[in-house]
């Protein structure tokens, strides 16, 4: 691969990224990126894309409103000289978007962001893609630790599952068709965290957790601060390949309940699980179809070949879980205290443009942008 | 054996992402020291194995059952390695089978350095309530390639595996003591992807302790359990009935363990090796266990 790219391009290759487009800026992983690589002064240029506005504060990435048209995407691409490209947007739980928006955004989402970082006069020399544990599927006769090399071992049976598995099907092709670009998968076991909203830590914050009768499935999680440095890891550092993001450690589910200082309720039949949980659906209690398996057999990961490129976790499973513990103990209380950012595009574009927020020459080393009060005037 | 080379096709995907030898030796260990660390305010570990629960059978079930019932007798403990990943292959028996469980004990009373052992079971139980909760507590691991290589290779753990499978517990009590066909070989081809020890085991004293008199495939059908043992007490006394064990004594009689490094580059990958030191580990169990039966006096009293 590497030597092939040498070749093609003429120069060196990059490894840190200077000039990255953000798909999904205005999902949780697009903002907490954005935010993270705007620490990094090597880095250019951000520029973040998406069909919503931005729900986090950015200092100097910046937003351009688009759909998934890849003709739009390909043209902010080679204008601003895009050389990685960090694919954020997968939906990987049902309680995010409806199957039509999920399958609208990851399944055509992720080919139309593909077509625009390929052909050969396409500037991309490096593209990230955020995947799912959920290419491995979770069935009885799975391996207890999957590693990068296997396969389910059966067709996926929920939409979510279809989509993940045929997208990321689709950016193993287009690596295969660009040699000149270093892709990097990175395979996400379950995300917990006190800010990413996902259907096991809506669980974990009902007061009693529902199991299945019988069954005390294994679950691996990583820490949503995790996720995050393992993007900027591929993004700073070359990487190609498909990688597991899992933290150390397997839990048992209800060890992870006892971790939270919950208390598990067994109240879902071992059969007929399916047919319960629609009912249960309409009652409030939402358990997504691509979790009624995890919470049967569970699922583990091997990650032990990102860690091998370099990369330091920071949590493990258990320690990732009784950060969450800490935090659903301390919500009530904090609950009303951060404030909601409203993204006012009017307001962004002169803070970044107008040539009053730009520092004077002399005092320019001590005083950013946004800190002047260009209001005042 | 080592020069007995043949070039096959490339090995079929059994799910392991390196075979070992393509790998350098460092490489191989560095990947080893990336496992994850212990945590010690864990109880469980991994594999779901539950320190607390097995110390609570081993002192009380299993506890009875290997002393005072079974009254079991152990032959050639020193043969199970005290380090390093060693593959046990036992002969299989009984509706319940105790022998895992006896087994397991054994080694944790009478070995000078003793370690846990990893009873692989069939995926079945990973889909049947309540066996799901308890197996992986009490040190079951499905029996999965990719969990044999990885409990041998990177953790150098002891692993004991059934060969027979269904074929030795579904067996009637008319056919004791005649070992089974031995899978495919593929227990011999995860010792060898594992680079670990090949230990054969002999068990004598399960067959009677529960003997299987006849196989009813309309309540299995009916159940969904794997099989449905007729057996003294099950399923008069209904499901406690499969552990209705007669006082049959027990002994149990490790073997020479057979190297499986010293076969060349990539004997997993020679077919018809694997199935000569398959066939050889077969004999051995096949004749060690006649010649146990034929110097025992009684079934009760050993």
């Amino acid at each position: 691969m590497s030597s092939a790219s040498t070749s093609a391009n003429g120069g060196p290759e990059v490894r840190h990224a200077r000039r990255v487009l953000i798909t999904g800026l205005s999902s949780y992983w697009g903002g907490r990126l954005a935010k993270a690589l705007e620490a990094f002064a090597e880095i250019e240029a951000i520029v973040g894309v998406d069909s919503r506005n931005p729900t986090t504060e950015l200092e100097r990435t910046e937003f351009v409103k688009v759909s998934n048209q890849h003709s739009l995407i390909q043209r902010i691409v080679s204008a601003a000289r895009i050389d990685t490209v960090i694919d954020t947007r997968l939906v990987v739980d049902s309680i995010v978007a409806s199957r039509r928006e999920a399958h609208e955004n990851n399944v055509i989402g992720t080919m139309n962001v593909l077509a625009a970082c390929s052909g050969s006069s396409s500037p991309v020399r490096k593209f990230l893609f955020k995947s799912s544990a959920h290419v491995y599927g979770c069935e009885q006769d799975d391996p207890a630790f999957f590693t990068e090399p296997m396969s389910r071992s059966h067709r996926p049976t929920t939409a979510i599952e279809r989509d993940v598995v045929e997208a990321e099907a689709s950016v193993i092709d287009f690596a295969a068709k660009q040699p000149n670009v270093d892709v990097t998968v990175l395979r996400c076991a379950n995300v917990l965290g006190p800010d990413v909203e996902t259907s096991f830590s809506r669980m974990f914050s009902l007061p009693m957790v529902p199991m299945v009768l019988g069954f005390d499935p294994r679950c691996q999680f990583v820490h949503e601060d995790d996720v995050v440095h393992a993007l900027e890891h591929a993004a700073i550092h070359r990487v190609p390949g498909v990688f597991n993001l899992a933290a150390d450690g397997v839990l048992a589910l209800s060890e992870t309940i006892g971790l939270l200082g919950k208390r598990s309720a067994p109240l879902l039949p071992p059969w007929g699980t399916g047919m319960i949980a629609g009912p249960l659906r309409s009652l409030g209690l939402r358990i997504p179809d691509e979790m009624l398996n995890q919470l049967r057999f569970g699922r583990g990961l091997d990650n032990r070949r990102y860690k091998a490129s370099g990369f330091e976790y920071g949590y493990t499973s258990r320690e990732t879980v009784t950060a969450l513990a800490e935090h659903l103990r301390l919500h009530p209380i904090l609950r009303g205290i951060q404030q909601n950012y409203t993204y006012e595009g009017e307001v962004e574009r002169f803070l970044r443009r107008s040539r009053l927020t730009r520092p004077p020459e002399q005092d320019a080393e001590d005083q950013s942008a946004a800190e002047r009060e260009p209001f005042g005037i | 054996m080592a020069d007995r080379r043949t070039s096959l096709a490339p090995s079929p995907t059994t799910g392991e992402d390196q075979d070992g030898s393509s790998l350098e030796v460092s490489e191989r260990e560095r990947m080893r020291s990336l496992l994850p660390a212990v945590e010690p305010d864990r109880t469980l570990d991994d594999w779901g194995r539950s320190e607390r629960m097995e110390r609570v059978f081993d002192a009380t079930l299993v506890e009875f059952l290997y002393r005072y019932w079974f009254r079991a007798e152990v032959e050639g403990i020193e043969n199970v390695p005290a380090e390093g990943g060693a593959l046990l292959v036992s002969n299989h028996s009984g509706a319940l089978p105790p022998d895992a469980a006896m087994i397991g004990k054994a080694i944790r009373d009478e070995h000078p350095l003793p370690r846990p052992l990893y009873m692989t079971v069939e995926h079945f139980f990973k889909g049947y309530p309540g066996f799901s909760m308890l197996i992986p507590k009490i040190g079951g691991v499905a029996a999965h390639p990719a969990n044999v290589h990885r409990l041998l290779f990177d953790e150098h753990e002891l692993v004991l595996v059934f060969p027979e499978g269904r074929k030795g517990t579904e067996k009637l009590v008319k056919d004791r003591y005649r070992v089974q066909r031995f899978g495919r070989g593929g227990f011999v081809e995860a010792a060898m992807r594992g680079q670990a020890m090949l230990q054969p085991v002999c068990v004598v004293g399960a067959e009677e302790a529960a003997p299987v008199f006849a196989q009813s495939k309309l309540l299995q059908r009916a159940t969904g359990l794997l099989y449905f043992p007729i057996t003294p007490t099950f399923p008069w006394l209904g499901p406690l009935g499969m552990l209705g064990y007669l006082p049959a004594k027990f002994r149990i009689r490790f073997l020479e363990p057979i190297d499986t490094t010293k076969m060349g580059a990539n004997p997993a990958e020679d077919k018809g090796l694997v199935q000569s030191v398959a066939q050889e580990v077969r004999a051995r169990i096949q004749e060690s266990l006649h010649e146990m039966v034929a110097k025992r006096k009684s079934v009760w009293l050993g």
